[in-house]
């Protein structure tokens, strides 16, 4: 011990410079983590927040008791949604970086959690996402053109011009509106499962967080509420190791890892590979089963790397190595599932490259498409008088006043 | 100097002159800052004082108010004012009545730095001005700087003082003046004489207004970005307009505002905030109280509509030069 107290401040295993170093985290083995029955007592499986579910081996077959058994055909599906959204990503950056955009995040990296979770899930679960899950959106059915609609902000934007670009919603999907504010959607979908549950139906509701946000009060009312009234959510961290400039460890990752922490409140935490197809989509089956099953919440942690910029008004080179994602040791989720199916005689080279065109073939129509509706230099462009609809139910006195003023002088 | 190295060379400084200073906020540290203002400080200060943050407003507020209550002086970034609102708690019930509470016993001087305002397609949560939210709370100061050279001024006054301020930084005019046309190229602030600033130790008090344009047909009250698109408006129509910079919302310099409408005899109010409730509700009732039976017409408010700041329509939200001109118009129209 020291001879008097000390401040901790954190630090990354590297910076830019340095050679990646990924000692600090905990694998488990593909299959050694034993799959508990769905009814078990949380004490009883404290250690699947420490350890790592993994189904996916170095060798790409699948392994051990948390291995899903899903069809092969299920899984090109998965696949082909990975990489539909890992080229729509790519594309929507270049489009910002040409400037007919004014922003863009992508979900590089993470593709897994949103497609296999969205996948685990029903139709009818209510899904809380983040603004790294593209993924969720794509998979539940919308539309490209209206993606990209909403980005370009123009006559066919869902957010009527009000949003910056992604910051999406799909109502008819059960996918609710993504905030520019962190965490605040957490407590939002314990609150969704606890009407369920009042109501009675079968319908759980889920939602995404990164782990710099489960510093956020937020994240504890959220997981207080859905311990108190054992809620049938799902609250999923996607730790994908950094926040803007700032490591895991400064949202406490360096004593215990995010899944550990609703164990102090009886919620269990389970720890899977987020690059792990498999393992992610188990381990949401088992937690969806279990909440809709009167078994309450679930902690899911996704370990996972953000594999590019925060947002393009990012620059990680300043804060991090630039060849660290290449060091992950969980690899790409994208590469992971096609080298499973190929490795398992289900999937080719030329299958993979075949989707990928007919993917890119697709999105430069959408895109073609979406421009059709207005860009943000060319019309047709949003009447802005549409800004003062949807502050109240009903247009008050004094916006109709400020709407006929502005108009005025417009015209 | 631009504002950015305004605010940075004003926090050097002070660092340098007090031990007890310190910085924590989100990306603050290594990276400095998401918009640079407090770039090399923690290389020069060391992890101690320029302390990196969980994502934590509330966490963020609360233990600079312990750190504050332990002899420190530090100065908590929002990374934007958007994101203040998890922290208001603290701000509310606990930053601006400590003093209060305890009988004068106990005090906590925290400046909380933020960037403010629109203009940089930011959408509705990377572009608001809740300045009026603020001014509304007894116990604390509320600071917004137009140019480079009053923000160090004041930032250094805010950090020294023993009263906690919240100091807001309109984004926009972060690295040049602007006067409302986002169509008209960028000025930097070296073509400002403001964006002179001295590289050593200065300060402004706190509560002081500025005329930044001296007039006699019509006064201008206005703050942050609006001082600059007021002055191109005032041109554009052609009236000579006296231009108040509040710099200081709250503690209100009211003298000031009240010797210059008392020597035009018009006003008009700009902000870019809301203007229900709006800070320029303040301004219009002490107007009217002090100067009553000067003025020669009703005084006029511009400013944000009633909406969330919305991304698409952001130059049609925004109070600029032209609606400012109509407002102006619509004052000295009345004989």
């Amino acid at each position: 011990m020291a001879r008097q107290s000390r401040l901790h401040i954190p630090h990354p295993s590297a910076r830019p410079g340095d050679k990646p170093d990924f000692s600090y985290l905990n694998l488990s083995p593909a299959g050694s983590v034993e799959k508990p029955s769905i009814d078990v007592r949380t004490r009883d499986i404290e250690n699947l927040s420490t350890d790592l579910v993994r189904v996916l081996d170095d060798e790409h077959h699948a392994q051990g008791e948390w291995d899903p058994n899903l069809d092969p055909e299920k899984l090109q599906i998965g696949l082909r949604w990975m990489l539909l959204n890992r080229i729509f990503d790519q594309r929507l950056w270049q489009i910002q970086r040409q400037g007919q955009i004014s922003f863009y995040m992508e979900s590089k990296g993470e593709e897994a959690v949103s497609i296999a979770q969205g996948m685990a899930l029903r139709a009818g679960d209510m899904c809380f996402p983040s603004y790294r899950n593209t993924g969720l959106f794509l998979y539940r059915g919308t539309k490209l053109v209206d993606m990209m609609c909403q980005c370009l902000s123009n006559t066919r934007d869902m957010c009527k011009g009000r949003q910056l670009p992604i910051l999406y919603h799909n109502k008819d999907a059960n996918i609710f509106s993504i905030s520019g504010n962190l965490g605040t959607q957490y407590p939002h979908a314990v609150g969704w499962a606890m009407a369920s549950a009042i109501k009675g139906e079968d319908h759980i509701a889920a939602s995404w967080l990164g782990d710099g946000a489960t510093a956020e009060a937020d994240f504890h009312y959220a997981i207080t509420f859905a311990a108190v009234y054992q809620a049938p959510v799902i609250l999923n961290i996607v730790n994908n190791q950094w926040a803007i400039s700032t490591f895991q460890g400064f949202a406490g990752g360096e004593r215990r890892p995010f899944a550990a922490r609703g164990i102090g409140l009886g919620i269990p935490g389970i720890r899977v590979d987020g690059n792990d197809f498999l393992a992610v989509y188990s381990a949401t089956l088992w937690a969806a089963d279990r909440a809709r099953r009167g078994g309450g919440p679930t902690i899911i942690e996704h370990v996972t790397y953000r594999g590019g910029a925060h947002s393009t008004s990012d620059d990680p080179t300043k804060y991090r190595p630039k060849d660290e994602w290449e060091a992950f040791p969980l690899g790409d989720p994208v590469e992971r599932l096609k080298q499973h199916l190929i490795t398992e005689g289900h999937w080719s080279e030329e299958q993979h490259q075949a989707v990928l065109d007919e993917y890119k073939e697709k999105i430069t129509e959408a895109w073609k498409e979406a421009r059709s509706f207005g860009t943000m230099t060319q019309g047709p462009f949003l009447d802005p008088s549409e800004m003062f609809d949807d502050v109240y139910a009903d247009l008050p006195e004094h916006l109709e006043k400020q709407r006929r003023e502005m108009l005025e002088l417009e015209s | 100097m631009n504002m950015i190295e305004a605010i940075r060379s004003g926090l050097d400084v002070l660092m340098d002159k007090d031990p007890n200073v310190v910085i924590l906020g989100e990306d603050v540290g290594y990276f400095g800052g998401v918009f640079r203002c407090t770039d090399g400080l923690q290389r020069k200060f060391g992890e101690h004082r320029v302390i990196d943050a969980p994502i934590a407003e509330g966490g963020i507020i609360g233990t600079a108010i312990g750190m504050g209550l332990n002899g420190l002086r530090p100065v908590a970034e929002i990374q934007f004012a958007d994101y203040i609102y998890p922290g208001f708690d603290q701000v509310v019930s606990e930053l601006a009545r400590i003093r209060y509470r305890s009988g004068g016993d106990f005090f906590s001087p925290v400046t909380i730095r933020t960037p403010c305002g629109g203009g940089i397609r930011g959408g509705q949560t990377h572009s608001q001005s809740p300045e009026a939210i603020f001014t509304h709370i007894s116990g604390i100061k509320v600071v917004i700087p137009s140019n480079p050279y009053d923000a160090k001024g004041l930032l250094i006054s805010s950090i020294e003082s023993d009263d906690p301020v919240v100091f807001f930084e309109p984004k926009r005019i972060y690295n040049g003046p602007f006067d409302g046309d986002p169509d008209n190229p960028a000025v930097p602030w070296t073509s400002h004489p403001k964006g002179d600033v001295p590289k050593g130790y200065y300060s402004i008090p706190l509560g002081s207004a500025e005329i930044v344009e001296e007039g006699s047909e019509l006064t201008i009250i206005t703050y942050g970005t609006l001082v600059h698109v007021a002055q191109a408006a005032a041109k554009l129509v052609g009236v000579d307009a006296e231009i108040v910079d509040v710099r200081t919302l709250s503690p209100l310099d009211t003298t000031t505002l009240e010797e210059s409408v008392k020597k035009t005899g018009r006003c008009l109010i700009a902000h870019e905030a809301t203007r229900f409730s709006g800070f320029g509700a303040e301004l219009v009732t002490t107007v009217q109280e002090a100067c009553f039976y000067h003025l020669e017409a009703p005084i006029e408010r511009v400013a944000g509509w009633d909406t969330p700041y919305p991304h698409a329509f952001e130059w049609q939200y925004f109070p600029g030069k032209k609606r400012i001109a109509a407002g102006i118009r619509k004052v000295m129209e009345v004989q």
